[in-house]
Formats: structure tokens, C-alpha cells, sequence
């Protein structure tokens, strides 16, 4: 152990502090990284908002006047009823990012650079889940400006509207982990990319997101309850006050205890995909 | 007592491969150890193994006198790796990658940004240093990445096939770099499968095929070991062939070998350029006139092939090694890599070395 535990000298400034201490700080080293390439790629957020913006314009002005939603029949009902659906689908499309992101780091060799240095384990995939949670807040600001330009209106008070984004930002931080386990076990950032989009559309689609579930034929319909994806839509309709009149909440317990169940269904994926990703990245080779 | 990088015995298989076939390495504090083999042959599986980001099979590894296996995190701060992609971001400036390196390295926020500074300048990156690195050339990349690798002036470097790719005139500067730092005290293992770089860096070679080292020695000493050096004239008239074949009888060591065809004889001699000279003036005075004539040592690429029945790589291709998986082996995501362990004391002092190297 010579080489390391005889020569005291201090020429090497070293941060002092714990285990905990350190994996805060190496995460945000590598979260300010993401930051400032997301900053000089500005196409990225260009590009991932443009999809949403297209969704609310294409829901509100072409399928909105044919859906139904609750008893109400006025384009307004739906309009409201739908933006808790695009929010939501808008953040877990972080997935697809974080995937790529760091498929993109294991090719060009810096998740090896990463590996070798004395740094906390997790805290590249840490790092990387943050920098795409200030991404995915960016989005949602510009996307609730536009929603509220096509005529989306919140009924509750502040700290519930902000609640729901709250909620909303949980989730997308949620499903970035996966995203990040999928670009950990993909050979390119290709494959990241698809591999992290394909399965949100039946996710996304197979939910109360865009209608009513209770209409759905009665297998997809229990899918669609306790789709941790409707959990969160039917909290964040709740708490921006945008349930239809006449809307009937299906007795699933998800859809009675929304919050709770969003809440819920977010730690768990956080849990069981950071432990998931941060052992896969142990191992992971380019 | 083992060198700062010492290994025995180490295994690594990937599936059916085994990238690695009982590898024993010994390389005394302050040299070069050049690991020199074609593509697939294990040297990037072995870096890999001495740097934590594989976990052996079996074998035992010991890197700046840390068991590499029980302590990575150890291993981690002692080394700097330099990999066969620059693997640098390419979005941010050489000041930013260098900076978020040295605070990874635990350095504080002010530290890692003048050892920035001053690796810029080092490398003649400076310049360059606040431009995002995308727009760097290739050479410059490589170098960036090297500075990379040097943040904390590690005693133990590793550079897996450092000029893969690289123009000769990028070659000939990163060689300066590297024998500059080596001149610092700094041990190095280098991978290559240009023959060259092997001699032209390492203090000794270790021939790597098939994940086991089939030889090691001095460049001197390989080459020796394939036949020592021989005189080669080219006779300007093929009526001269027997004449001369008679002189370099009488000067050789062994058979002259005559190829007609080009007017060429070759014969094993001991003696060097003192005996050359003797050949010529002998030569002269029987009236021989020749058109080339010098005393030719083995190279490495003989010794290659001597050694393993096959040719290391097309020395040219530099493109070989850019893409795919480096050591053909397939499924390397597999495994684990065990990187519990404590830490125990981080501080060390290379201070001299740093000066000296920065010099």
C-alpha cells in the first residue's frame, strides 16, 4: 500500500467528507456537464418539444370536438381534461433521452473514463437523471404556456396546480432511470432511442391520457387503472381542478387515491431502477 | 519485491473466449512496459483488468501496491487511463473536461481548475482550452484525453493503443509527450500493435497472442532471440553474385544466402558496423561494385512472426482498431466488477513528479 498511504504530502487537493457527501458532489459535477452540453445542443429541448406542442394542437383542434369526456359535450371540458395527459406523456419521454445519453457516453468511451476515476458509483447515472429533471421542468413551462394559449384553464389554487407539476417532474425523474438502465444495456444510442420510445406509446395510450378509461373494454380498462401513468394523470386532474363535470372516477383504488398512488408508483420505480441501473453500470462496458 | 504493476495468473474469459489465458506481468516502478499483439490478442481486456473496469476471473493484480481486486477505489486514485477512444466530451471546452475530471478525482472546485490551466499548457491545448472540443482535431483530442489521464500526476498510467489512428506527424508528437512524462518517473503500460511504438517507447516488450504472453524481454533481447543482425549487399552485376558470395563467406557467421533475382546476398554476422566496414573495403578491393549495402537487425515485425507463425497488423491501417469491439471479444457486459472497499487514506504526493513532468 506504499504508494498511496506513505507519501502524506498534500499537492493533490483532496475534498474531505463522507460517502453520502461526495456522491452529492460528484452527481452534480456530472449533472453541470449535461447542463452545459444540453445548453450548447439546443436542438435537443428544441426538438423535444416540439412533439408535445404538435399533440396539444392536434388533440385540442382535430380529435377534440369527437371525444367525450364525463357529461359535458363543450370542446372546453376535453381541452382541460387532456393537457394532465400530454404533461405527463411530455415527461416520461425523458426515458428516450437519458437512454440515448448515456448509450452515447458507453460508446465514446467516457463511461470507461468515468469508471476509472475515484468517484461515487452511481453518480454519473445521478448526474444524468437530474441534468434531464431540469429538462424536463423547461419543457413543461413552455408547454403550459401553450397550453394555456389553446384555452387551458386551472380550477384550484396555486399550491395544488403546482402540486401537479410537482407530481408531473416525479414521474419524469422516474422514468429516466429506466431510461437510463435501457442505455446501459443497449449496444448503441440507436437502439436507446427506440428502445426508449416504443413501449411509452402503448404506456401512454393504454391510460386515462387522452380518454376516458372507464369507456375502454373492460381488460384494457383494468390495465389502464392501475397504469402507474394514470395514477399520475387522474392526480394531476384532480389537483389543476380539470375533471370534466359529470366525470366518474372508477372505484380502482389507484383512481380513488390518485396522489397517493402517483406518489407511490414514482418512488417504487425510482427504487427498484436505480438499483437496477447503478449495478448494470458496475459492469458496463463499452 | 513487485513492480508498481504486477499481475499473475489472470484469467478473463467472455463466453467461450478467453480473452485472457493466465497473463503474469511485472513492471518495475518508472519504466515502460510496451504490451505489444494483433487485434483480439487481449491486450485491451488486460488493461481493462489492471485499470477496475473488469474484474478478473482469477489471478491476482496489483497496481501502485494495491490489490486491485480487494481495493479498486484505491487503484482508481492512483492510476490514469488513456483509452483507445479519446474519450473526452466532445460539447465541452478542453478547460471543462479537464476541470470536471480533476473535481471527479476529488480535487476541490479551485484545484481542478488551475491543474486545467496548467495541462492545457502542457499539452499546447491552450489556445484550444476554451473551445468545445468537437472542434478539435484528432491529435488534439488524444492529446486532450491524455491530459485527462495526468489530472492528478498518477504514478501508474495506462494507455491502451494511445496513437490508434493517429497521422504520423500526431504519432511523433504524442511519442515526445509520452517519453516526456516517462522521463518524470511516471510507470507506464502501453498497448500498441504498431512494432515501432513498441521499440520506440518501451523499456521492455511483452508479446501478447491469445491472452497469454508468449514472450517478453528488451526490444534487443526479442530480437536476438529471432537472429542477430546480417549484412545485406546488392551487387551491381550479377556476374559479381559468387565473388561476393565467397567475401561474405569468408566475413559470416553462417549460410550466404543468394537471391539471384535481385542481386541480393544475405549473410549472419557478429561484428557490427566495425565489420560492415571491413565487407565494403574487402569488396572494393576485388573490384565489386555494389549498389547498397547495410547491416540489417531483425525488427519486431520478424520477431512477430518468428514468435507467433503469424504477422502482427498492416502497420498503415490505422482504422483498424476504431470501431467494434476493440478485442473481439463478444459479450463483455456480462460480469461484475466488485467495487466495495474502503478508501483509507487518499493523500498522496506527487509533487515532485509533477514539477518535474511539467517542466
Amino acid at each position: 500500500m506504499s504508494a498511496v498511504t506513505d507519501t502524506a504530502g498534500n499537492q493533490v487537493p483532496l475534498r474531505p467528507g463522507s460517502a453520502i457527501g461526495q456522491s452529492v458532489r460528484d452527481s452534480l459535477v456530472v449533472a453541470q456537464r449535461n447542463l452545459i452540453r444540453m445548453a450548447r445542443i439546443p436542438e435537443m429541448l428544441i426538438f423535444g418539444l416540439i412533439q408535445p406542442i404538435m399533440f396539444v394542437v392536434l388533440f385540442t383542434y382535430v380529435f377534440g370536438g369527437s371525444i367525450q369526456v364525463g357529461s359535458s359535450t363543450s370542446t372546453q371540458a376535453y381541452r382541460e381534461f387532456l393537457m394532465a395527459g400530454i404533461f405527463a406523456q411530455t415527461v416520461t419521454f425523458a426515458t428516450a433521452g437519458a437512454g440515448a445519453g448515456i448509450a452515447d457516453d458507453m460508446h465514446k468511451g467516457l463511461i470507461d473514463r468515468f469508471r476509472s476515476l475515484p468517484m461515487a458509483r452511481g453518480a454519473v447515472l445521478t448526474g444524468r437523471t437530474l441534468a434531464d429533471l431540469v429538462q424536463s421542468a423547461l419543457t413543461l413551462i413552455v408547454l403550459a404556456v401553450v397550453a394555456v394559449l389553446v384555452g387551458w384553464r386551472t380550477h384550484e389554487n396555486l399550491g395544488k396546480v403546482l402540486a401537479a407539476f410537482g407530481l408531473l417532474l416525479l414521474l419524469g425523474y422516474a422514468f429516466s432511470w429506466i431510461g437510463a438502465l435501457i442505455g446501459l444495456s443497449v449496444r448503441t444510442p440507436e437502439a436507446a432511442t427506440s428502445g426508449g420510445l416504443i413501449w411509452l406509446f402503448p404506456l401512454t395510450f393504454i391510460s386515462n391520457a387522452f380518454v376516458d378509461a372507464n369507456q375502454m373494454p373492460t381488460f384494457l380498462r383494468h390495465v389502464a387503472e392501475w397504469n402507474p401513468f394514470s395514477a399520475n394523470v387522474q392526480a394531476c386532474r384532480e389537483l389543476f381542478g380539470n375533471l370534466p363535470p359529470g366525470f366518474q372516477a372508477s372505484d380502482a383504488w389507484p383512481m380513488q387515491h390518485p396522489v397517493w398512488a402517483s406518489l407511490m408508483w414514482s418512488v417504487l420505480i425510482i427504487v427498484a431502477f436505480r438499483t437496477l441501473a447503478v449495478r448494470k453500470y458496475r459492469s458496463a462496458t463499452a | 519485491m513487485p513492480g508498481a504493476i504486477y499481475a499473475e495468473g489472470l484469467v478473463k474469459t467472455f463466453g467461450d473466449v478467453r480473452a485472457l489465458d493466465g497473463v503474469d506481468l511485472d513492471v518495475p516502478e518508472g519504466t515502460v512496459l510496451g504490451l505489444l499483439g494483433p487485434n483480439g490478442a487481449g491486450k485491451t481486456t488486460a488493461v481493462r483488468c489492471l485499470t477496475t473496469l473488469l474484474r478478473p476471473d482469477s489471478g491476482r493484480a496489483v497496481v501502485a501496491g494495491i490489490d486491485v481486486v480487494k481495493n479498486p477505489d484505491a487503484v482508481r486514485r492512483s492510476v490514469g487511463l488513456s483509452g483507445q477512444f479519446a474519450a473526452v466530451d466532445e460539447y465541452l471546452t478542453g478547460r471543462e473536461n479537464l476541470q470536471m475530471v480533476g473535481r471527479l478525482y476529488q480535487m476541490k472546485a479551485k484545484a481542478a481548475k488551475v491543474r486545467a490551466g496548467e495541462l492545457l499548457e502542457q499539452f499546447h491545448l491552450a489556445e484550444a482550452g476554451d473551445r468545445p472540443a468537437k472542434t478539435y482535431s484528432g491529435g488534439m483530442r488524444r492529446r486532450l484525453d491524455l491530459a485527462a489521464a495526468l489530472v492528478v500526476s498518477p504514478p501508474v498510467m495506462f494507455m491502451d493503443e494511445p496513437t490508434t489512428g493517429l497521422d504520423p506527424r500526431n504519432r511523433q508528437q504524442l511519442w515526445e509527450v509520452i517519453k516526456q512524462l516517462v522521463s518524470g518517473g511516471t510507470t507506464l503500460l502501453l498497448t500498441t500493435q504498431y512494432l515501432e511504438e513498441a521499440d520506440h517507447l518501451a523499456h521492455d516488450i511483452a508479446v501478447v497472442d491469445h491472452g497469454r504472453v508468449i514472450a517478453r524481454g528488451t526490444s534487443d533481447q526479442l530480437k536476438a532471440r529471432t537472429g542477430g543482425e546480417r549484412v545485406e549487399v546488392v551487387v551491381h552485376e550479377r556476374d559479381h553474385l559468387t565473388t561476393a558470395s565467397q567475401v561474405l563467406h569468408g566475413f559470416g557467421k553462417g549460410e550466404v544466402t543468394t537471391d539471384d533475382h535481385i542481386r541480393r546476398l544475405t549473410v549472419p554476422v557478429t561484428g557490427g558496423a566495425k565489420l560492415l566496414a571491413e565487407v565494403i573495403r574487402e569488396l572494393d578491393a576485388r573490384g565489386i561494385e555494389i549498389d547498397d549495402i547495410g547491416l540489417r537487425r531483425p525488427t519486431l515485425d520478424d520477431v512477430f512472426l518468428s514468435l507467433t507463425g503469424h504477422v502482427a497488423e498492416e502497420d498503415t491501417d490505422g482504422t483498424a482498431d476504431d470501431s467494434g469491439d476493440p478485442d473481439g471479444a463478444d459479450g463483455p457486459r456480462s460480469g461484475s466488477s466488485g467495487s466495495s472497499g474502503g478508501s483509507g487514506s487518499t493523500s498522496r504526493s506527487r509533487s515532485s513528479r509533477r514539477k518535474e513532468a511539467t517542466k
